[in-house]
């Protein structure tokens, strides 16, 4: 055998499995961030995690201890606000998409509908405070609800839409031919059938906007005592880990630590809780 | 035995009798309900446009183009420069695609192409939680961790080799315009990742099963029949990821330095678009501090739309169409 | 007289269907000129054809003949695909249901339909789907619902099969067995005419042979329609076979004349299988 041919060839094949190691070492560098952060965040705040950071609200500027008490209910508020409006919206219009609209309609929809997936969370801070803030003159728990539900619209209706689209057609036939009548089909026999799908990606956009701090930065405002009037300002995790970060207090900055590891634990718990479930349909199906 | 026999119901129809007579209306009240709902995303992009506007009609009277190019923003003197943050906001978000790009692609090559089957989906899965962790969390990190750190190493290395350029002269304060890159390339890494990965999945098959028949390696296959195949949709893979990080407010806000200047130096702070709405929002004093900031936020809701608008035109044609092998 | 040299086709569809003592026999359903297009490409060609009541009568035909598209028309099913469209006249029972002002449900309540792939809905159980069809359509009347969830099961030979397992879920059984369940949603409306689309081209000959079977026992009350491209199943199982060819309507007659005398050449063709 002519010898350079055969070194050629396995040059060829050292080439190919080191690039494999070089793209491997790439995904190994994507991923440490989510390590390291994971890791310092869990590191630094269980160290302030204890019942009163649960129960208290913010103490003074400059006295230690205190909690972030109204800071997670705020949240808690903020993002039913923010369902209130934007999964009937987001589900509904999802529904049409997926069932009634006919092509060059839906296109047309779902372009825009993906664009709005791309504006910065900020502008729809923008945007609320100059359509709820200016004209009531005041921050508000529903100015910041609003935000949040103009966020998680564009994204609950492409979910929905996505996965309504999988259910096959021979149901939506075969109820039809019993001669059901075309809203309840949809209704008692496709929507429920994707119900699983559609509640995944309900939460999925829950978790998203839940630790969204830009829009709420001017609507909701944020709150150092506990909300009474849902047309006040009102605390919010993410916006209590954003002031008390950038502030020059070390207790708050393990307090910012603590608030964090109870943010990133809450949205993985979502993310993870979202993937054992769908991992189960496809599994039984 | 059944309560009555198939016999005696023969006389009668009784379920026919029972059901209630069909309306057209549920149907029609339904098709309707569920088009408006559609429809507001309409009614979302005309408010956000006639928000923005409305708000920033007086300062855009004034300014005119003048505010795109003017650099000095000094809300006393109620002069509004916007160039600061177009800079920023241009400068970290490049740096971030740097950074980002060759990483997201190659990660995407070796998930695709490259990786054994069974460490595939787990870190998939890790990418996926890599993208929820929320901004201002990784701002968080970055001012107390990644911050000291990068000042400490890499950034002393950086100004040695590479200081006698003018994208890395001292002094080294810290928050600067090169660790908003990072932290931007940081969030912006699983989004490229992952469309870059539809994108390769796409390529029909029969491509690579091509190059393999000729004798070609991995690294062969995945470079002539793959790469070339889907460079479109790379792009538009990137232009996504540039359309996140203009964008991206928080994490930078928090990191950047919030300096409104224009430098070379990477290692200067700088100040971006969504950053100083971000800070001087609820600070702004007069009537015209605030138009300035409403027009600053129709820049970057303009900027990011035309991006997205690119991206999505781009990812189109890739995941729309059929491919051309394929028998119609 | 000599033959004369054009032999005037004859509408075969126009075959009016005796019994044994030579009568007309009576229509459930009748075609009249239908024609049936998906977009601009037409799939049925001005086709008539005459249903008897309380019979079954087979469709055969190759693939691509229209017999399914056909039989759609029959439940206003077709006009539910996109840029589908129909003309002519259904006559079931003597009224058009093609007429302006008939609702298609009402018409879908009469005229039921079981597919080629079973399909019980997957978010209900057994029970539930037998009686959704009722229950989505008004009918509140527990006991009236129980009743009739019985007698369809019975009257589809799955009762005694799963009498205990009723809150099971309709996917956890066999396909035989799910297919049977989709032919007790379809009678528990109690429609008059039950549309069969190749109810059993899915199935295993022995699931095939208990659906066969029921047909048979379900023809003493109701029309039966099936669509088969299995020619031993429609001698087996009707009384009246229709040939099909390219959205026409070849011949029709008794399944015994079709299958051993066809008048056609084209039907002996098919039956013999020189093409199909």
């Amino acid at each position: 055998m002519p010898i350079p041919r055969k070194d050629h060839h396995s040059w060829r094949k050292f080439k190919s499995a080191f690039i494999s190691g070089l793209t491997f070492c790439s995904a190994v560098l994507v991923i440490a961030p989510l390590a390291l952060v994971f890791l310092h965040v869990l590191k630094s705040g269980v160290g302030a995690i204890n019942l009163e950071f649960f129960t208290h609200l913010p103490k003074p500027v400059g006295m230690a201890g205190g909690g972030m008490a109204n800071a997670i209910v705020g949240t808690l508020e903020l993002l039913a606000l923010a369902s209130v409006i934007g999964i009937p919206v987001g589900v509904l219009g999802g529904v049409f998409l997926a069932e009634y609209g006919t092509a060059r309609v839906n296109a047309v929809l779902r372009f825009i509908a993906d664009v709005l997936n791309g504006v910065p969370s900020i502008i729809w801070g923008v945007v609320v405070y100059g359509l709820i803030v200016l004209r009531f003159k005041s921050f508000s728990a529903y100015a910041g609800g609003l935000a949040l539900a103009l966020i998680m619209i564009p994204l609950i209706l492409r979910t929905t839409e996505e996965v309504i689209l999988l259910v096959p057609v021979g149901y939506r036939e075969a109820a039809l031919a019993l001669g059901i009548a075309r809203w309840k089909t949809i209704i008692q026999i496709v929507v429920k059938t994707a119900s699983r799908g559609i509640i995944t990606g309900i939460l999925l956009a829950l978790a998203r906007v839940g630790g969204e701090t830009a829009p709420l930065l001017f609507t909701a405002f944020g709150n150092r005592f506990w909300n009474h009037d849902l047309s006040e300002p009102i605390a919010a995790l993410p916006l209590q880990i954003f002031t008390y970060a950038i502030s020059p207090y070390d207790d708050w900055h393990r307090q910012a630590w603590a608030g964090a590891l109870i943010l990133v634990t809450g949205v993985f718990c979502v993310n993870v809780l979202v993937r054992i479930v769908t991992r189960v349909r496809t599994a039984s199906a | 035995m059944s309560a009555i026999t198939v016999e005696e119901a023969e006389a009668i129809r009784p379920a026919q009798a029972r059901m209630s007579p069909p309306s057209r209306f549920g149907d029609k009240a339904f098709y309707w309900l569920t088009l408006s709902m559609a429809f507001v995303v309409v009614l979302l992009v005309i408010l956000i446009g006639w928000e923005l506007g409305q708000g920033s009609w007086q300062a855009v009277q004034k300014f005119g183009f003048r505010f795109l190019t003017a650099s000095t923003w000094d809300p006393v003197a109620e002069e509004f420069g916007a160039l600061p943050f177009i800079y920023g906001t241009a400068i970290s978000s490049l740096v971030a695609l740097l950074i980002a790009v060759p990483l997201s692609i190659a990660t995407a090559v070796y998930l695709t192409e490259l990786a054994p089957l069974w460490i595939r989906q787990p870190i998939v899965s890790l990418i996926e939680m890599l993208a929820a962790i929320p901004s201002v969390i990784l701002g968080l990190w970055g001012i107390f961790v990644m911050i000291p750190w990068l000042r400490d190493h890499p950034f002393p290395f950086l100004e040695r080799v590479l200081g006698w350029t003018p994208f890395f002269k001292g002094p080294i304060y810290g928050p600067c315009m090169l660790a908003g890159g990072i932290i931007v390339a940081i969030m912006i890494l699983p989004i490229i990742t992952s469309v870059s990965r539809e994108i390769l999945r796409s390529v029909p098959d029969l491509q690579r099963e091509a190059a393999y028949a000729l004798g070609a390696t991995r690294w062969e296959v995945t470079r002539i029949a793959v790469l070339s195949y889907a460079r479109k949709g790379l792009f538009g893979a990137v232009i996504l990821g540039l359309g996140r990080a203009l964008g991206e407010t928080m994490a930078v806000t928090m990191v950047i330095g919030n300096t409104p200047q224009i430098a070379a130096s990477l290692f200067k702070p700088g100040y971006t678009l969504a950053s100083v709405i971000a800070n001087e929002f609820t600070e702004a004093t007069s009537d015209m501090y605030l138009q300035a900031l409403f027009e600053i936020g129709l820049v970057l809701f303009g900027v990011t739309i035309l991006v997205n608008l690119l991206a999505q035109l781009l990812l189109k044609t890739i995941t729309g169409g059929a491919a051309p092998d394929r028998v119609q | 007289m000599p033959q004369p040299e054009v032999v005037e086709p004859r509408d075969p569809g126009a075959a009016i269907l005796l019994n044994t003592e030579g009568e007309p026999l009576p229509l459930a359903m009748e075609a009249k000129n239908v024609s049936m297009w998906y977009g601009p490409k037409r799939a049925i060609d001005n086709l008539s054809m005459d249903m008897p009541a309380k019979a079954v009568t087979a469709i055969i035909g190759p693939s691509g003949c229209g017999k399914s598209t056909f039989i759609r028309a029959l439940n206003r099913m077709h006009e539910l695909v996109p840029h589908a469209r129909i003309e002519g006249s259904v006559f079931l029972h003597g009224q058009n249901l093609y007429a302006s002002g008939v609702d298609p449900a009402t018409v879908r309540r009469r005229v039921g339909m079981v597919f080629q792939k079973s399909n019980p809905f997957p978010t209900m159980s057994i029970g539930e789907n037998v009686i959704v069809g009722l229950r989505l359509n008004g009918v509140s009347d527990r006991k009236f619902l129980n009743e009739r969830l019985e007698q369809s099961l019975r009257m589809s030979a799955l009762w005694d099969e799963v009498k205990d397992d009723l809150h099971k879920s309709g996917t956890s059984l066999s396909g035989g067995q799910q297919q049977r369940l989709c032919i007790a949603r379809a009678l528990a409306v109690e429609p008059e005419v039950l549309l069969m689309d190749e109810p059993c081209s899915a199935l295993d000959p022995i699931a095939t042979a208990k659906i066969e079977e029921l047909i048979q026992g379900l023809k003493t009350r109701y029309t039966i329609i099936i669509v088969t491209h299995n020619m031993q199943q429609a001698g087996r199982v009707s009384d009246f076979t229709a040939f099909f060819y390219m959205g026409r309507l070849i011949e029709i007659g008794a399944t015994t004349k079709i299958f051993t005398n066809p008048n056609e050449k084209q039907t002996e063709d098919y039956i013999t299988g020189r093409f199909g």
